[in-house]
């Protein structure tokens, strides 16, 4: 049972995460998995390459709050989310956030709330070359929307 | 008092370093963003009023009534796009 956080500039296997986020605890009935990749196409660009900058530090610290935020909310075991940084091509895997639970319910709820917290709380930031040249990613008030269906204001595409 | 200020994407850019050292007088948040936009220049454009810039004092994000402490760590960030 363990709610852990890895900020990491190398690739993950799935596979081997889901099996350690899993052993030695029999109540588990559940393990919801989301993996985000690299798309090809964003905004109605070709992108050739990404670069994923973060605040160290607080980084982990605001995934490791939202962990919190998940396991008062629903009834899971563990929780393992790990967020690639640095240089990233397309068809690459960005991040994945894996959920246990005894039922299928609570893991699903659990990962979906966990990432849309994620894509507008954590401390990361894209910035995408393209043939019109690098820019970084804007980021969606639709963010925001998501996070908002779980009783929490988002307020990071508002202006102040 | 001491401040570390941390800038990070499109403001760390525009602004040309990642983090300084600063001594001020200001005591809020709000008064230390005003501080910097006095320095005219990429600071008072990135950090305008009006534009989607994120604050964290001590690695939290909060509002711009917050209040410093001496050696505290103020971040000034745009929206976050990460997952």
């Amino acid at each position: 049972m363990s709610f852990t956080v890895s900020i990491q500039t190398q690739d993950f296997d799935v596979s081997q995460e889901l099996t350690a986020l899993r052993a030695g605890d029999a109540r588990v009935g559940a393990v919801c998995t989301f993996v985000g990749t690299v798309r090809e196409r964003n905004d109605g660009s070709s992108v050739a390459s990404m670069e994923l900058e973060h605040y160290p530090g607080m980084t982990e610290k605001s995934i490791s709050a939202m962990m919190d935020e998940a396991r008062k909310r629903f009834d899971i075991y563990a929780a393992r989310v790990i967020h690639r940084v640095g240089l990233l091509h397309p068809q690459d895997q960005i991040v994945m956030v894996a959920v246990t639970s005894a039922h299928r319910g609570m893991s699903f709820q659990a990962c979906e709330f966990l990432m849309d917290y994620l894509k507008t709380q954590a401390p990361f930031w894209k910035k995408e070359v393209t043939p019109e040249g690098a820019r970084w990613v804007d980021a969606r008030v639709s963010d925001d929307q998501a996070l908002a269906r779980w009783g929490i204001a988002a307020t990071n595409t508002v202006a102040q | 008092m001491k401040v570390t200020l941390k800038y990070f994407a499109s403001i760390r850019e525009a602004i040309g370093q990642g983090s300084e050292s600063l001594s001020t007088q200001t005591t809020t948040l709000k008064a230390l963003r005003d501080e910097l936009i006095g320095r005219g220049g990429a600071y008072a454009e990135v950090l305008a009023h009006g534009r989607a810039v994120r604050m964290a004092l001590n690695q939290e994000v909060c509002e711009d009534t917050a209040v410093l402490s001496d050696g505290c760590e103020v971040a000034f960030f745009p929206p976050v796009t990460g997952g």
